[in-house]
């Protein structure tokens, strides 16, 4: 009988501490997919942030560090000095990315440092109980914006991939999104991009995901998908927004 | 062959013999020609040079490299160092071999650019959160300067541990004569820690947190009896006339300099000074300084900050002599005559009180 | 033997070169030495001072309280670090910037430094027209033991500037001399 469907090799078989309806499982398996595929687990590098998948070493079998809050971008720098010739890849998520690490991932991009980063963008802290990002929608309720984030005290939400576009450091900067399956689909041939843009050295890469957190947006599984397709999406548009093929 | 180098350069090119290819750092006064000297020299061997955007973003860096096997380095002063302090943190916790250089001036706040040792505290006890220690190297001059960060990069790697290296504004601006001599330690562990990429083996983690109740008390044991064995076997400090001697003094860094010209000037008279000169910080010398408080009339710890390492001191003592403190903060660099004055202030015996105050007036 | 000399100029008059050719030529006749910047928060301009100590015994503090010599390059510096000279020390002043109103109590020798480096077509020269003159009365190095140390120090592009700094040290030394 032939498999047609399988667990990647590269993800671990063991029980996630992800929440039901959580988008960071299907991100890591996208992850362990493409590196099954490619053949590159005795070259790949990955980072963790802190934040809610700061396991991620748990449930990937690779060579992989832990960074201080925010610091992802300058470990992986380390790193990639050192091995030049590894695939060097950084998840983070918005407050990880966005807030407390926002001059690092600014200055590696404009270093055009040949590294991945995987922004996993769900406008919440998760791993604190809720709070604001600085992905937050405008009138989203959080743990810190009980009355909706209202932007004349919270400011807006931020949109990296715009704000990375016009360093002449970044090369390739997409959004994609978990929403349905065609959506992880794009996703996936995202990140091989992000990949293919390292190991051809054309400098700093980075996939913007949008992903849901049911749990803190206080919705169900199929609602969150639906949010992320009918309210999130419009604040942060779909789509690659640099890409130095085009 | 001798060369004349600042404290600064000869910190840059010792690492740079001692095989650091990794540099990561951000201009401070009074290290500046330790980074600008190592963006000549990082790309001459082939290393790695980055200005990184921060201190913070510097020392994150530093971690990056370390983890990947690479011996790396960063240098920075006082307040520089405070905002390093996280990643320092995170270093030890990851059991990362790695340099850090602080050349410090004064505080708190922006302080000023001239000389201090007022970062003894965040140097040896820690510094930012958890129980670790780092350990700590402090020069007295350009020479040991060079010969410290050889060590310190051994010691790094031995102990997977991050080293310090605790200098001043002046150790760091002043220039003497000195040479490279000291070859890296051979018989070092091999990192097969370090990530690499998988190739043929289990995957590699490099991380502190222990999510799992127990874990981290665990590994909490385990660096403790690390820092202990450090504790038990490298201690280093230089003695200097402490035979017989009736008081002792107990300074390191700069204020040693000064302590030492001291000792010099009392040989004339008949009571008898000498000198601890801590050159690990941490591990702290506290047996030789126990062993001499039962021995001696009192001791006196001379610093450029309010009191600081006179804690220490007081802590290896236990009460069995009378410990002073004199100290100057604010880029006050002691001078022997103050020195000289203080003792005349606090020994016990007027005769011999009277007999260096003679002294002071001799110059 | 300890000769302790403060160095101080507004920053640009060359002094920290002026006392590194002394530090090295001290460092190649085997003898301790150790110089010392005291820097300002300036960059250009302010006062530069520097702290050199020669000897034949180990220094210790390399800060000087009272030094034997004290060579002054501007007025600015002149009032700011003549206390720092020994009553009996030997005073070398830049004439061409320094006027002395009361003179202290020191051996006080007066070089048109500026003048004589500008009649020589360099004013950027002025600081070896005093090394010459503080050679010529100290007489610790030899004029060549500092042409070779200057030649080591004039490397490559700069080469062609050995002949105005030669004229220099001469032109300094001729005016004790004279």
């Amino acid at each position: 009988m032939q498999s047609i469907y399988e667990k990647p090799k590269m993800l671990i078989d063991t029980a996630t501490h992800f929440c039901p309806g959580c988008g960071h499982g299907i991100v890591m398996r996208l992850i362990a997919e493409i590196i099954d595929e490619w053949g590159i687990r005795d070259k790949t590098i990955g980072l963790a942030p802190v934040g809610c998948a700061v396991l991620a070493y748990n449930y990937l079998d690779i060579d992989m560090c832990e960074a201080a809050h925010g610091r992802p971008p300058a470990v992986a720098t380390g790193i990639k000095r050192v091995h030049p010739d590894r695939v060097v890849f950084a998840y983070q998520g918005d407050g990880d990315l966005a807030a407390i690490g926002m001059a690092e991932i600014i200055h590696t991009a404009n270093r055009a440092e040949n590294i991945t980063f995987i922004f996993v963008n769900n406008a919440i802290y998760g791993m604190t109980n809720g709070q604001m990002a600085p992905t937050t929608l405008l009138m989203q309720k959080t743990a810190t914006t009980p009355s909706g984030r209202d932007p004349i005290n919270y400011g807006y939400p931020i949109r990296i991939c715009e704000l990375l576009a016009v360093l002449e450091g970044s090369s390739y900067l997409e959004r994609v999104s978990v929403s349905s399956p065609e959506n992880v689909r794009k996703t996936k041939k995202a990140l091989e991009k992000g990949f293919r843009t390292q190991t051809e050295k054309k400098g700093f890469s980075l996939i913007e995901i949008l992903s849901p957190c049911p749990i803190y947006w206080r919705m169900d599984a199929n609602e969150s998908m639906k949010y992320i397709d009918e309210e999130m999406s419009s604040a942060f548009p779909l789509g690659v927004v640099k890409d130095w093929e085009n | 062959m001798k060369q004349l180098l600042t404290g600064n350069e000869a910190a840059a090119e010792a690492a740079i013999q001692a095989g650091c290819r990794y540099y990561y750092g951000y201009p401070i006064t009074p290290q500046n020609e330790l980074i600008n000297y190592m963006s000549v020299r990082m790309p001459q061997v082939g290393g790695t040079f980055i200005q990184a955007e921060s201190e913070i973003a510097a020392i994150n860096m530093v971690y990056g490299s370390a983890a990947a096997g690479g011996r790396a380095m960063t240098s920075s002063s006082s307040p520089g160092i405070s905002l390093k302090q996280e990643g320092i943190s995170y270093l030890a916790g990851s059991e990362l071999p790695c340099v850090i250089v602080n050349i410090q001036r004064g505080g708190p706040g922006l302080g000023d650019i001239s000389a201090s040792q007022a970062d003894y505290f965040q140097a040896v006890k820690g510094g930012g959160h958890g129980d670790y220690h780092t350990i700590v190297l402090a020069p007295c001059s350009v020479q040991e300067m060079a010969d410290l960060v050889y060590d310190a990069f051994d010691l790094a790697d031995k102990y997977r541990n991050p080293v310090m290296i605790l200098g001043d504004a002046q150790i760091g601006q002043l220039m003497e004569p000195m040479e490279f001599h000291k070859k890296p330690q051979k018989n070092l562990p091999i990192k097969n820690w370090a990530l690499t990429g998988a190739a043929g083996r289990k995957k590699n983690v490099i991380k502190s947190f222990y999510p799992v109740k127990g874990e981290l008390e665990e590994f909490n044991a385990h660096l403790q009896k690390k820092y202990k064995m450090i504790a038990e076997h490298e201690v280093r400090y230089e003695a200097i006339n402490v035979n017989n001697a009736d008081i002792i003094l107990v300074a390191y860094g700069t204020s040693a300099r000064i302590c030492k010209e001291v000792v010099k000037k009392s040989h004339r008279f008949e009571f008898k000074v000498g000198l601890i000169r801590p050159i690990t910080l941490w591990p702290f010398p506290t047996d030789i300084i126990r062993k001499m408080s039962e021995m001696v009339q009192c001791i006196l710890t001379v610093e450029m900050s309010a009191g600081q390492m006179v804690e220490d001191v007081r802590l290896s003592v236990e009460g069995r002599c009378p410990v002073h403190f004199y100290g100057r903060t604010g880029g006050g660099v002691p001078t022997s005559l103050e020195i000289i004055k203080k003792i005349a202030e606090i020994v016990p015996d007027n005769r011999v009180a009277h007999t260096l105050l003679q002294l002071t007036e001799v110059k | 033997m300890t000769e302790k000399v403060i160095l101080a100029g507004f920053g640009g008059q060359g002094m920290m070169l002026l006392g590194k050719l002394l530090a090295q030529a001290a460092m190649t006749d085997g003898k301790y030495v150790t110089y010392f910047p005291s820097y300002g928060t300036e960059v250009r301009g302010g006062t530069a001072v520097y702290h050199l100590i020669i000897s034949n015994e180990e220094i210790f503090s390399p800060l000087i309280e009272d030094a034997n010599t004290l060579i002054v390059m501007n007025q600015p510096s002149y009032q700011k670090f003549k206390g720092m000279l020994r009553p009996d020390g030997l005073l070398l002043l830049n004439a061409t910037m320094i006027k002395l109103n009361d003179p202290p109590d020191a051996r006080i020798y007066k070089i048109p430094a500026t003048e004589i480096a500008s009649k020589l077509g360099n004013v950027l020269v002025s600081n070896v027209v005093m090394l010459g003159a503080y050679l010529a009365i100290k007489k610790l190095f030899s004029a060549d033991h500092i042409l070779g140390q200057l030649h080591a120090i004039l490397k490559g592009k700069k080469g062609n500037l050995f002949a105005i700094n030669k004229q220099a040290l001469e032109s300094g030394m001729q005016a004790i001399k004279s």
